[in-house]
Parts: structure tokens; C-alpha cells; sequence
């Protein structure tokens, strides 16, 4: 079967770019729509060109479909070009979609070899030298992201320091409107030990965890999904990679399940990044803790309403009760010398 | 009080997913789906077994937090709404203890397996 055959709507144009991109060669090979992405879509495929197959992603909004809280693709698309430019590891951009390519909107970028589920990096002896360094690649590619001359950033990029985001987790939790006395309890620690915005916002990728790491047999090799990212406080990025819900059984090692959080801060400080302040990570960590828990708990309403009543939807839903007994050990520990103070 | 959505909203997705699904579709993903079920299936066998004591035990706590009787979906919102509002602490007495019985009731049913309560379960002896 063609790819043409499968997805006529998409194959038709974007076989005509490549032949275009390529002067006539650059035949399309392999298109298939990648999972994830329920406001955008992600496709694979490949251009046969004079030099060979060249694997390429495409990350494309079909109609109007955004998030009020998603960058947009045009944003992203700049946002990979500058952190590479900063020599960060991310997907090199390879074409920007116009309107005249009838594809949507949205980019074409490289694809990289790599692999970004959680439990093969964590475990298979493949990734064992990659777990030395992962920590280490993390602070080194956050500091670089961080770095980034905020003056080039699009002006569509929305300002969310602490104070905006932690108002939109209290709005999140009376939209969802389940009582939850742990889930309370974390939103009065969170609005005890805020710390202040800090003076100059950075560029905070707003989703470095699992998933969204591509990782090689060396460490990392590329930061993807850059959907939600805003301007913010940078330490929002080290504590979301320390949220507990991301370990995947490795409880011991804070960042991702692979690290200690002081070789995720030596990294960080060694490539330029700012000094880090544990207490403002540790907010941060909180935060992302609850930020997941309520993603979870809001899924009963998406289940119950018939919108998604598949069995996994309610699965997700039932896992809110994680986050629970891990924001209290945040705040509320049984013994006061964390474990995992590392 | 266990989370929603309750073994008795799961179940029919359950059924509804072997009819339909399973006999129809034999893709990698309806196989990732079968796995995802089972694992409802466990859920549901053990909330059965397991809530209603620790339902029990919850509201014997609550009404003793809260100096009032009532439902358990009343009492927690209740309670969560004191503690919204700061009339009920990590100072008030019980309260902690409270909150992580019942978390760990919940979790014994949700994901008896997740590695923070098994490490809260030796901490708790």
C-alpha cells in the first residue's frame, strides 16, 4: 500500500514539497502519524534524496486546533533553531511549512535516532553508560536553553513566572471540583513558600521530563516537544525533572529516575547557568508534583463525560493518588532526613 | 474514599472494550489496551476487597477531625476546604496521620506497586 493510499490529504502535498525541496527528487517514503499530540499532530517519514534517505519529523497543526497555553508551532520552530544556535542537543529544523505547501502549519525537523520510553532507559543495559551521564546533559542543556537572549525570543511567548502559574494550578483545581484535603494542603505550602519572581524572566521549556528527552547509548541526544514553552523562572525546568512521578521506580535517583539533583546543579552551573537555589527547585518540584496530580484527577470528568471513556482514560484518573503520597513526603514527610535529599 | 472514577464506572468500559475492541481490532495498541485492562480488572477486585474497611476506618477519623457526622464525600470536602482556608493545619492533631492513612488506603487499591508507598509502607511499620 502507498502512503498515499493511507493519508491521501497529507501524502499528496507534502510528496509535492519534497519534489520541489529536492528539484524533482525527493520522493516520499514511509509516512505514519506518530501517537501523542492531541492538539497537534506528529508524522514520520522520509525524503529519498541524491544523498540518500534523509528521516525527517513533521510536527503540523491540520486546522485551527491550539492550546491557549501551547507556544504554536511557528514559535517552536524558532525556539529549536536558537537553542541550537546556543549548541543545545535538539532536532535541527529542516523546513518551515508555508501556506502555499497546503500541510497545515507547522515545521519539518530531522529525525533523531533515539529513544525517549521511560522504562527501556532506565533499565536496558544499552542505556547503562547513558545513565552515568544523563544527569549531567540535563543541566548542561537546560543552562544552554535558559541562556538564550530572551530580547530573540517571539513575541508571542506568554510570561508565566511562580506567581502567574501558581494562580492558574489554584484556578485548575476549582475547575476540576474534587475536594482532595492533600491536594488543598499543597496549595497552601505552595503559596507559603513561593519565592518571588525572579527579576528577569528566561526561557523555560515547560516540559523537560521522560517522553520528551531523546536519549542515545552516550546520553542525551535531543529535547523535544516544545509546546509549552513561556517565559518564566528557570528553576521550573530543574524541578519538573525531579518530580517524583517521573523516577519511574527509581525513587533514589530525584532526576528522571537516572541522577542526583546535585550533579543536575553542578552541570547546570558549570555550562554559565545562574547559581542554583535548592529551595526555589524544591518549589518547583512540589508544584510539578500537584501540576500532575490534578492532570490526572481532571481525566475522571474527560472519562465520565464520554468524551475519552476508554479504560486507559479511567486508569490515568486513578493515579492521582500517587501524587498524594508524594507530595507528602514533600510536606509532610514520616521521617524528617529525606531519603532522597540527593 | 476511593478517587473517581469507582470500579463500578470502570467495569463497563471493560466489558464494552472486550466486545467490541478485542474482536475486531488485533493491533499492537489493542494488545497495550488488554494489558491496561487487566490491570482495571486487579483494581476493581482489589477495591472490592479493600474499601470498605478502609471507608470505614476514614470516616471514623474524619468525624472525630471534624466534631461532626456525615457522609464521606461531605466530610472530605469538608476538611479539604479547612484546609483551604487555614483552620486546619499540620499543627492540628491527627491531621497528618490522617492524611497519610488515608492516601495509603488509597493507593493499596490504585497502584499497590508504586515505589513511594512501598517505602512509606516500611516507614509506617
Amino acid at each position: 500500500m502507498t502512503e498515499a493510499s493511507l493519508h491521501p490529504a497529507l501524502a499528496d502535498p507534502l510528496a509535492a514539497l519534497g519534489r520541489r525541496l529536492f528539484h524533482g527528487a525527493g520522493e516520499l517514503h514511509g509516512l505514519r502519524r506518530l501517537s501523542g499530540g492531541a492538539s497537534q499532530e506528529t508524522w514520520a517519514f522520509s525524503f529519498h534524496t541524491p544523498k540518500g534517505l534523509r528521516p525527517l519529523i513533521l510536527r503540523r497543526k491540520p486546522h485551527d486546533r491550539q492550546s491557549e497555553l501551547a507556544a504554536g508551532l511557528e514559535t517552536e520552530a524558532v525556539l529549536l533553531k536558537l537553542a541550537a544556535e546556543m549548541g543545545a542537543r535538539v532536532p535541527p529544523v529542516f523546513y518551515v511549512l508555508t501556506p502555499e505547501d497546503g500541510c497545515g502549519t507547522g515545521f519539518i525537523m530531522d529525525r533523531l535516532e533515539g529513544e525517549t520510553i521511560p522504562r527501556k532507559i532506565l533499565r536496558d543495559a544499552e542505556f547503562a553508560q547513558a545513565r552515568q551521564v544523563l544527569a549531567r546533559d540535563c543541566g548542561e542543556a537546560l543552562s544552554l536553553i535558559h541562556r538564550i537572549d530572551t530580547a530573540r525570543l517571539p513575541r508571542t511567548l506568554r510570561a508565566a513566572p511562580g506567581s502567574v502559574r501558581l494562580a492558574e494550578l489554584e484556578r485548575t483545581y476549582a475547575t476540576i471540583n474534587r475536594p482532595n484535603p492533600v491536594f488543598a494542603l499543597a496549595l497552601r505550602w505552595l503559596a507559603a513558600n513561593r519565592p518571588p519572581d525572579p527579576a528577569h524572566l528566561a526561557l523555560v521549556h515547560g516540559d523537560f521530563r521522560h517522553g520528551n528527552l531523546m536519549i542515545g547509548p552516550d546520553g542525551l541526544v535531543g529535547v523535544l516537544d516544545w509546546e509549552l514553552a513561556h517565559l518564566g523562572d528557570p528553576m521550573e525546568d530543574l524541578g519538573w525533572i525531579c518530580v517524583p512521578s517521573w523516577r519511574f521506580g527509581g525513587i533514589d535517583k530525584p532526576v528522571g529516575g537516572f541522577g542526583e539533583r546535585r550533579q543536575l546543579f553542578a552541570a547546570y552551573e558549570a555550562a554559565g547557568g545562574a547559581p542554583v537555589d535548592p529551595f526555589r527547585v524544591r518549589f518547583w518540584e512540589v508544584f510539578g508534583a500537584l501540576q500532575w496530580g490534578l492532570m490526572c484527577a481532571g481525566m475522571a470528568e474527560v472519562y465520565r463525560s464520554g468524551t475519552d471513556g476508554s479504560v486507559e482514560r479511567a486508569m490515568i484518573a486513578r493515579r492521582a493518588s500517587e501524587v498524594e503520597i508524594d507530595l507528602l513526603d514533600y510536606i509532610a514527610p514520616l521521617v524528617h532526613e529525606a531519603d532522597d535529599a540527593g | 474514599m476511593q478517587d473517581d472514577p469507582r470500579a463500578a464506572e470502570i467495569l463497563p468500559a471493560i466489558a464494552t472494550f472486550l466486545r467490541e475492541t478485542v474482536t475486531t481490532d488485533h493491533s499492537a495498541h489493542t494488545l497495550f489496551q488488554a494489558r491496561v485492562a487487566a490491570n482495571a480488572c486487579d483494581l476493581a477486585a482489589r477495591e472490592a476487597q479493600l474499601a470498605p474497611a478502609s471507608d470505614a476506618a476514614e470516616l471514623e477519623r474524619l468525624e472525630a477531625l471534624l466534631g461532626r457526622s456525615g457522609t464521606l464525600a461531605e466530610l472530605n470536602a469538608e476538611l479539604a476546604a479547612r484546609i483551604a482556608d487555614g483552620s486546619l493545619t499540620l499543627e492540628t492533631p491527627e491531621l497528618k496521620a490522617h492524611l497519610w492513612a488515608t492516601s495509603m488506603a488509597k493507593l493499596a487499591v490504585d497502584q499497590p506497586s508504586y515505589a513511594s508507598y512501598r517505602r512509606a509502607l516500611k516507614r509506617l511499620g
